[in-house]
C-alpha cells in the first residue's frame, strides 16, 4: 500500500475493531434501527398510503442523523484528548490529515453498515410491491452521503473541546443549522432584507434540498459535489482545529 | 551506524502568558542517557512534546538527527520512540492488539508487525496479559505497554517521560536494566523524580526549573556539589565528647550531630576519612559506623532547584 494510504487504513481499521470492543456499535445500530422502522411504518404511514416506494423511509433520515451521527462522533476526538492517547497518534509518523481521514472514514463506513442493514425494509416493500429499485439505490446512496456531512460536522465539533457532551450540543445545532437552511421558517428571517443571491446561496446550502433531489432518484452531480465539498470542508477545519488546540 | 544527534535550539513555550519552557538548548549525542529532573511544573513534559513534535515550539526548534521537528515532523518522528507522560494507551485495545496498531504505524507490514510486537511483549514480559484489554490492567503493567509501544521500531532516539512511575521495585529493576541495555547504540531521554534513578541509569543529568535549564552535567558531577561530598559520617557511643575532639582537627571545617549520627565536613581541598579512622583509632572510641559521604543527590536538587545556599 502507498505511503498515504496504509497510515489511514491502520487507523481506520483501529477504529472499526474499538467501535465493536465497545457498546457503541451495537447501541447505535439497534437505535438505528428502531427509529427507523418505527418512523417508517408508525409515523410514515408506510402500509397505509398504498405506494410501493420507501419515501416515507427516507424522509425521516435527516432528523435520525441529526441526533444519532452528533451522539456517535462526539467522542472521536475528545475521547483522544481525555485520554491522551492523541499524544500517541500523533507522535506516530501519521500525519493529521491521515488521522483526520482515518477516522472519519470509520465512522462512516461503520454509518454505512447500519444503513444496509435496514434491508428489511427494502425487501418488505418489494415483497409488497413493485417498486422502483433505482430510486431506492439512490435513496441509500443519497443518505450515505448525507450522514457523511453530519459526520464531518460532527467531528470538527468533537475536537473543539474535551468535553462530549459540549461536543454533542454544538454539533446538533450546526448540523441543525444545515439541515433547515432551505426551510420556509429560516428563509423568512432574511428574505426581508437580504438580497437574492444571498437567499440563493443560504438555500443552497440546505442538506434538505440536495438530498431530495438524491432520493427522488435524480443523482445529478451537483448534489454530489456539494455532499463531497460539504465533506472535505469541515474535516479540513477539523484538522485545522486540531493543530491549534492539540495542547488543552 | 551514523552519529546520532538532539540538538535543541532555543526552545521555547508559551502557553497564554505562562512561559513553560524558556530558551532551552542542549544537545545529546549517541550513547548519552539524558536525565530531566525538576520539580513540578518545570517544563520537562512539554520539552519532551515539543522534541517528539507533538507541539509546535512557540519559538525556537530542534533537529532530531538532522531533521527540523518544525518543518521535517514526519522524519524527525520516524527516528523516536515515545512514552507520553502518564503512558496513555487505548483501554478497550487488548495489548496484543495495541502493539501491532502502533507496529503498522511505524511502517511495519503484515507478518513483520506481528514480529515486532511480539518482541516488543517479550521484552516488557508482557506475555502474561497479551489478551486482556488495557484499560483492565494495573497501573504498572499499563507502564509496561507503553513501554512495549516506544521500543517497537527499535528508534534510534527513545524519549520516555517518567517510566518507571508506578512500577515495583523488581520492575523498576528490570526497566532500568533494559534501558542501560539499550543505551549504547542510542539516544535515551528519560524525565524522573526518582534521584537514584538518574544514579542508575543516566550519564548526564540536566536539572530544569521554571523552564530554564539550570544545571547540565553527570551525576557524579552532581552529587559532587553537595555539601556532603567527601564528608564523613561515624555512629558513636558519646558523641558529644566525640564531637568536640573531631572538630580540632585542621582538616575538619564543621562538625554537624543530627539524630545520633556525627558528620565532619571537609576543609575545602582536604581528605577526611584517614584522619578521622586514624583518630578513632588512638581514641579507642566504640564506633558502630564509619563512612566516606559520595553526596547526597536529593540535597544538591533542593539547593539547585531552590536556590538554597549551603
Ligand atoms: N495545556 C496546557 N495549558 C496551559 N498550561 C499548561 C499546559 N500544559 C502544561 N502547562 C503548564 O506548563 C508548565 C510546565 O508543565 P510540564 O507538564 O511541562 O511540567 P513538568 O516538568 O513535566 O512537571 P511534572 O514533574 O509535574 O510532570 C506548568 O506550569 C503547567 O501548568
Ligand atoms: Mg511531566
Amino acid at each position: 500500500m502507498s505511503n498515504f494510504t496504509s497510515p489511514v487504513s491502520n487507523v481506520l481499521r483501529r477504529e472499526l475493531a474499538g467501535y465493536f470492543a465497545t457498546p457503541v456499535a451495537w447501541v447505535f445500530i439497534v437505535i438505528f434501527l428502531v427509529m427507523a422502522a418505527a418512523f417508517t411504518f408508525y409515523i410514515g404511514a408506510f402500509y397505509d398510503r398504498g405506494i410501493a416506494d420507501l419515501d416515507p423511509f427516507f424522509t425521516f433520515h435527516p432528523w435520525l442523523y441529526l441526533f444519532l451521527v452528533p451522539a456517535m462522533a462526539m467522542r472521536l476526538w475528545a475521547e483522544e484528548r481525555r485520554s491522551g492517547t492523541i499524544e500517541l497518534l500523533l507522535t506516530l509518523p501519521v500525519t493529521l490529515w491521515q488521522a483526520v481521514l482515518g477516522k472519519f472514514l470509520a465512522a462512516w463506513l461503520f454509518v454505512g453498515l447500519a444503513l444496509l442493514l435496514t434491508f428489511p425494509v427494502w425487501l418488505t416493500v418489494n415483497y409488497l410491491g413493485d417498486p422502483d429499485n433505482g430510486v431506492i439505490a439512490a435513496g441509500y446512496i443519497g443518505s450515505w452521503l448525507m450522514a457523511g456531512g453530519f459526520l464531518a460536522i460532527g467531528c470538527c465539533m468533537s475536537a473543539v473541546t474535551r468535553n462530549q457532551v459540549v461536543a454533542f450540543i454544538l454539533s446538533v445545532v450546526v448540523c441543525f443549522g444545515f439541515l433547515v437552511s432551505g426551510l420556509p421558517m429560516v428563509m423568512d428571517l432574511f428574505s426581508s432584507w437580504a438580497p437574492q443571491p444571498l437567499l440563493d446561496a443560504i438555500a443552497e446550502f440546505s442538506f434538505l434540498a440536495h438530498f431530495s433531489t438524491i432520493s427522488r432518484g435524480v443523482i445529478d452531480l451537483r448534489d454530489l459535489v456539494y455532499f463531497a465539498l460539504v465533506m472535505v470542508v469541515w474535516l479540513l477545519a477539523n484538522t485545522m482545529v486540531l493543530e491549534m488546540k492539540k495542547a488543552d | 551506524m551514523s552519529e546520532l544527534r538532539i540538538e535543541a535550539r532555543q526552545l521555547c513555550k508559551n502557553y497564554g502568558s505562562l512561559v513553560a519552557v524558556d530558551q532551552l538548548s542542549f544537545e545529546v549525542g549517541t550513547g548519552e542517557v539524558l536525565g530531566f529532573l525538576g520539580p513540578n511544573g518545570a517544563g520537562k513534559s512539554t520539552t519532551m512534546k515539543m522534541l517528539t513534535g507533538f507541539l509546535a515550539p512557540s519559538s525556537g526548534t530542534a533537529l532530531i538527527n538532522g531533521h527540523d521537528i518544525v518543518t521535517d515532523s514526519l522524519a524527525a518522528r520516524r527516528c523516536i520512540g515515545y512514552l507520553p507522560e502518564g503512558a496513555p494507551s487505548y483501554g478497550e485495545m487488548t495489548v496484543r492488539a495495541f502493539l501491532e496498531f502502533v507496529a503498522r504505524a511505524r511502517g511495519f507490514a503484515g507478518k513483520r508487525a506481528l514480529n515486532a510486537a511480539g518482541a516488543a511483549i517479550e521484552r516488557l514480559n508482557l506475555q502474561g496479559v497479551v489478551e486482556q484489554p488495557i484499560e483492565t490492567l494495573s497501573k504498572g503493567f499499563k507502564r509496561r505497554v507503553g513501554l512495549a509501544q516506544s521500543i517497537i521500531h527499535d528508534p534510534q532516539v527513545l524519549i520516555l517521560d517518567e517510566p518507571t512511575d508506578g512500577l515495583d521495585p523488581n520492575q523498576k529493576h528490570e526497566v532500568r536494566h533494559l534501558i542501560r541495555d539499550m543505551a549504547e547504540e542510542k539516544i535515551i531521554v528519560i524525565s524522573t523524580h526518582l534521584l537514584e534513578e538518574v544514579h542508575a541509569v543516566c550519564n548526564r543529568a540536566m536539572i530544569i526549573a521554571d523552564g530554564r535549564l539550570l544545571v547540565d552535567d553527570t551525576p557524579a558531577g552532581l552529587i559532587a556539589r553537595s555539601r556532603y561530598h567527601d564528608a564523613v559520617t561515624l555512629v558513636v557511643e558519646q558523641p558529644e565528647r566525640v564531637a568536640s575532639v573531631l572538630s580540632e582537627l585542621p582538616q575538619a571545617r564543621k562538625v554537624e550531630l543530627r539524630e545520633g549520627e556525627l558528620t565532619v565536613f571537609p576543609a575545602p581541598g582536604q581528605r577526611l576519612f584517614e584522619v578521622v579512622s586514624d583518630t578513632v583509632r588512638e581514641n579507642r572510641w566504640a564506633v558502630a559506623e564509619l563512612r566516606l559521604e559520595a553526596g547526597r543527590l536529593d540535597e544538591v536538587f533542593r539547593q539547585i532547584t531552590r536556590g538554597e545556599v549551603s
